[in-house]
């Protein structure tokens, strides 16, 4: 858990008050010199109502430009970004000719898929030759080829579950499938700290949502014996199912989940566990399964395992894999089998290279290569990190280390020096993470050799000295000493 | 001191006893003298407050113990996760062993492919295959990061810019997924305590947006302009507080559970009168319908933005101002899936509805993005479809001529393009009209879809009664019509969860890239398959 120094607490506060004491003096002159202009909007009712979009017209405009930069060539471990300027007081930005070759730290590419690979771009070009870059159907009309059955066949061995099926969106998987499994008189208990397709697609099942702290398998355990206990709301009936949905990695902490304890405690409770693996497949363990073989949990303990394909393997796409009858149910009965377009046969074939690299079935040790890599760079740059005295969140062995940086002014300061020393970093704000903890999130890639990331500290460490963010004092350096 | 006190007590004991020996304080009691009863009446009204400021009366609560929530956890038994399969629903889906053109290969047999929805037949176009190999092989596959993290790829913004500028729009935004755009579209603009009007036939994406944005749902029947105008009629006066709410009208251009097209122009009228706004999924039209293919605002020649010379309210303020000309339609999304052989979707309308959507539509925000190469494809056909306008055309005479019963004794000799390819299009429409009728030739089976539908719709003429025995009857005559006749046809799928009431069918999704005998031989397969399977059923 994160807790804010009290001196920064007050500063942040202070910051943000000043911001939105000025925010509303703009606004107050703004409606003064709209009085004199008429409003045409001829009866109807405005489409975006005045407060709703306060944050985004006083706050996050101002700091525009640290967000959505676009490239101009391939997300790998060095990458061209594009310059943009702004007339109008970062109001709008243009795209200009000139780039500039940065250092790559904010992509999902862990690793290293990104870019055209040896291995799997010549085969996606030949499958785009011979099935063009969609099937214009659904899955259930004309859109499943030979080649998505053994998309699927692969999934369900690497993961280490009888039967998986694919769709063409990590998103639009956890939002569909949630209200299939579940509906009225369910329950489902997600971790606060949940992606918003998560909370999307629990919304949409329309079963009762209690939310339990975050990691803690404790008040997993409390929320659980209270609400079985309790029963529905109001009628006191007794719950027709329980869906406990957690993370494998969370994206904004990058803290790994404590999968064993809360495997445990759903059996005792019979409640099934939906395991949410965007980030963590791939990407740890000792042969990329994924958070269980990390921890050394069964994978038949986990009812429903979901990921994507965006993250480790460069593609796009998302998985459930499960036990063969659920995954046939949901083959007749989910709106993103039966209603949206299936995935692009290139994307299809790049996951299938994509994971015969990582279980070394192409001939080649790369595979073992990258796991080991990204695993030493990672546990490498968090401890240099802590070491020079930043807040780095995370745990060890995980990719994405998000560094705090908590004032607001401190986002755009940091974002701007990084990327005037060509390093590109990805800050978050408000309403990613609570409104106090803004950080800088980075997250480490198999690609990225040691020279990048020695580098990439050199401009961390230089920029967190000017901007001030090293709230720990730092380890003294022994070799100075002598 | 002490005798100013002592003069103050004295005054006071005089005072009382006068109050004991007062006559009206004497009473007479069953021949008894009482003095003094106002001290008695004084004491009882003490007691009487002191008991009135007691609490009343609660039974103590008793939280359950901690052996107790034990056994409740054990005797409760949850369902299972899923129901148990039933037999019906085990149909085999085809699995094409090559791309899904308007011919493909369904275990080892070619087949004529109705299945897909590559209206225009750009799957499989060279210049469309040339792009995306560059594209691969500069940009890789994904794009591993969503659009406000470097995911933003060059490529993106010059697709985005290019649907723009074909529709004639200010700005457009891409999403990575057909089917998320109106899902996440909707809960954008509209909350709770706002009033949305929607057509009962809309797909599932559409209703999962309305509900996932918690506003007051109206439904109004399908395609019937009376029943929109009298449910916009009776939202208008009752809802007083018109002013702050908004409100919005929901259609597809052309819908995909029945193939029926909205009539646009009918709608501005309404939403005019009653200041509605018009959110507009273009899917299966986009491409198809109007003269250069830019959909259904075309085919009825409504402009979608009117941006007039002179001063452009600065949107940045409290209020929110579009341009001088309130817009005709507001938003209009569609999916890419269909016409342009590519995926994804996008929305577009004035700046400041695609500007709101980059940061509080959720399927945007917190999705990573479209991947390069299907961006690159899209511009690409969009390129395409702007040079060739004569696809379009081909893809409207092979929709009359399928309606059309190519097959009717007088015309087998008589090759129909050559007859009728002087006339125009119009012309066309209306042999194919006429000719509709004679579809009551294929026994049992209707069309329900408008001709000018891409996707041409089959019901049953004769409905059994409940959904599922029509659909297996349709099941049996699409899986006679592949099996026996080498054509691929699919049944509209329901899902559990949608909550769309018309009846379901065969569709049909019709390309410019088939040709005249791929469309005979189809009438002649579904005319001989529906005749076994519904015979047989009698």
């Amino acid at each position: 858990m994160i807790a804010i120094p009290y001196l920064t607490a007050l500063t942040t506060y202070f910051s943000y008050g000043l911001l939105f004491a000025f925010g509303q003096i703009r606004d107050l002159f703004r409606k003064v010199l709209d009085w004199c202009r008429s409003n045409n909007l001829q009866g109807y009712a405005p489409i975006c109502l005045g407060l709703e979009d306060f944050y985004v017209r006083r706050l996050y405009l101002r700091i525009q430009d640290c967000f959505g930069r676009p490239i101009a060539s391939a997300p790998d471990a060095w990458f061209d970004v594009v310059e943009r300027q702004s007339n109008d007081n970062n109001k709008t930005l243009k795209r200009t000719e000139k780039i500039t070759r940065c250092l790559n730290l904010g992509s999902y590419n862990y690793l290293g898929f990104a870019a055209a690979d040896e291995y799997c771009t010549p085969r996606a070009i030949e499958t785009l030759k011979k099935f063009s870059p969609s099937t214009c159907s659904t899955r259930v009309d004309g859109g499943t080829l030979t080649l998505h059955n053994e998309l699927e066949e692969f999934v369900a061995k690497f993961v280490g579950k009888p039967a998986a099926v694919v769709f063409g969106m990590g998103y639009v998987t956890n939002s569909a499938i949630l209200p299939v499994l579940i509906g009225k008189g369910g329950l489902i208990i997600s971790d606060s700290l949940n992606h918003n397709s998560i909370v999307n697609g629990a919304r949409g099942s329309g079963a009762t949502i209690r939310v339990f702290q975050h990691n803690t398998p404790s008040h997993l355990e409390e929320v659980l014996r209270e609400q079985i206990a309790e029963g529905q709301p109001r009628t006191h009936r007794p719950w027709k199912k329980i869906i406990v949905v957690v993370e494998g990695i969370y994206s904004m902490e990058g803290e790994l989940c404590k999968l064993p304890e809360i495997v445990a405690i759903c059996k005792k409770y019979k409640a099934y566990t939906y395991l949410d693996e965007a980030h963590s497949i791939g990407a740890v363990g000792k042969s990329g399964r994924g958070v269980c073989e990390l921890l050394g949990v069964d994978t038949a303990d986990v009812d429903i395992m979901m990921g994507t394909f965006t993250k480790s393997f460069g593609s796009c796409g998302g998985y459930i894999a499960g036990s063969k009858e659920l995954i046939q149910y949901l083959k007749y009965t989910c709106p993103a089998h039966l209603y949206a377009t299936s995935i692009s046969p290139p994307a299809a074939q790049q996951i299938i290279s994509s994971i015969k690299v990582i279980l070394g079935e192409d001939g080649s040790s790369r595979g073992a290569q990258k796991l080991a890599c990204i695993r030493e760079n990672s546990n490498f740059f968090r401890s240099e990190l802590q070491k020079m005295g930043f807040e780095v969140l995370g745990d060890n062995d995980s990719p994405v280390m998000p560094i705090m940086l908590y004032n607001p002014a401190k986002i755009p300061a940091f974002s701007r020096e990084c990327l005037k020393q060509n390093v590109a970093v990805v800050t978050v704000a408000f309403p990613a993470t609570p409104l106090l903890l803004a950080r800088a999130r980075i997250c480490i890639s198999a690609s990225h050799t040691k020279e990048d990331l020695v580098k990439a500290l050199e401009v961390i460490s230089r920029v967190g000295d000017l901007v001030g963010i090293k709230y720990f004092p730092a380890e003294p350096k022994k070799e100075h000493q002598e | 001191m002490a005798s100013s006190f002592t003069n103050m007590a004295d005054t006071a004991i005089e005072w009382l006893t006068m109050a004991f020996e007062a006559p009206f304080a004497q009473a007479v009691v069953f021949g008894v003298h009482i003095g003094g009863h106002l001290f008695v009446e004084g004491l009882l009204l003490v007691v009487i407050l002191f008991l009135l400021s007691q609490k009343s009366y609660k039974p103590p609560k008793r939280p359950l113990t901690k052996k107790e929530i034990d056994e409740l956890c054990d005797e409760w038994v949850p369902e299972s996760l899923i129901p148990p399969l039933s037999e019906e629903k085990q149909y085999e889906i085809p699995v094409l062993e090559s791309a899904a053109g308007p011919h493909t290969v369904v275990e080892g047999k070619e087949v004529v492919n109705f299945a897909s929805a590559n209206y225009l037949g750009l799957m499989g176009h060279e210049k469309i295959l040339d792009s995306c190999t560059a594209s691969l092989e500069k940009y890789g596959v994904g794009s591993c990061s969503a659009r406000l993290c470097y995911g933003t790829i060059d490529v993106h913004l010059d697709c985005e810019a290019r649907i723009a500028k074909f529709l004639g729009t200010p700005d457009s935004i891409l999403y990575s997924y057909g089917l998320s755009t109106m899902f996440s579209a909707i809960p954008a603009f509209s909350k709770k305590g706002d009033i949305i009007v929607v057509d009962e036939g809309v797909h599932w994406g559409i209703q999962n947006g309305l509900y996932l944005s918690r506003s007051t749902i109206v439904y109004f029947k399908h395609n019937d302009m009376e029943s929109l105008q009298n449910t916009l009629e009776k939202i208008t006066q009752e809802s007083k507080r018109a002013k702050r709410l908004r409100r919005y009208i929901v259609v597809e251009a052309v819908y995909q559970n029945s193939g029926q097209i909205a009539p646009l122009d009918e709608i501005i009228r309404l939403k005019e009168k009653y200041r509605f706004r018009v959110l507009l999924d273009e899917s299966n039209s986009f491409g198809v319908l109007g003269s250069s293919g830019r959909g259904l605002t075309e085919h009825y020649r409504v402009p979608v933005s009117v941006i007039s010379a002179g001063l452009l309210i600065d949107s940045s303020c409290g209020y929110c101002s579009l341009v001088l000309q309130v817009d005709k339609i507001d938003i209009i999304t569609a999916a890419m899936g269909h016409a342009l052989a590519t995926e994804g979707g996008f929305c577009t309308g004035s700046e400041r509805v695609i500007e709101h959507q980059r940061l509080s539509s959720s399927g945007y925000v917190f999705s990573a993005s479209l991947p390069p190469y299907l961006a690159t494809a899209a511009v690409t056909a969009i390129d395409i479809l702007e040079k060739s306008p004569e696809l379009i055309k081909k893809l409207k005479e092979n929709v009359a001529v399928l309606c059309a019963d190519v097959f009717s004794s007088d015309v087998e000799e008589v090759s129909f393009r050559d007859t009728f390819s002087n006339l125009g299009v119009e012309a066309l429409h209306l042999i194919g009209a006429c000719w509709r009728k004679r579809l009551s030739d294929i026994p049992g089976l209707s069309v329900a879809s408008d001709p000018l539908s891409p996707m041409v719709y089959l019901v049953l003429k004769n409905s059994t009664g409940s959904v599922k025995s029509d659909l297996q009857l349709l099941e049996d005559i699409a899986d006679c019509a592949l099996k026996e006749h080498g054509v691929l046809v699919v049944t509209s799928k329901r899902s559990i969860l949608d909550k769309c009431r018309l009846p379901v069918g065969i569709r049909l999704f019709v390309s410019a890239g088939h040709t005249e005998s791929d469309l005979c031989k189809t009438s002649k397969a579904l005319k001989k398959a529906s005749e076994a399977v519904l015979s047989g059923h009698n």
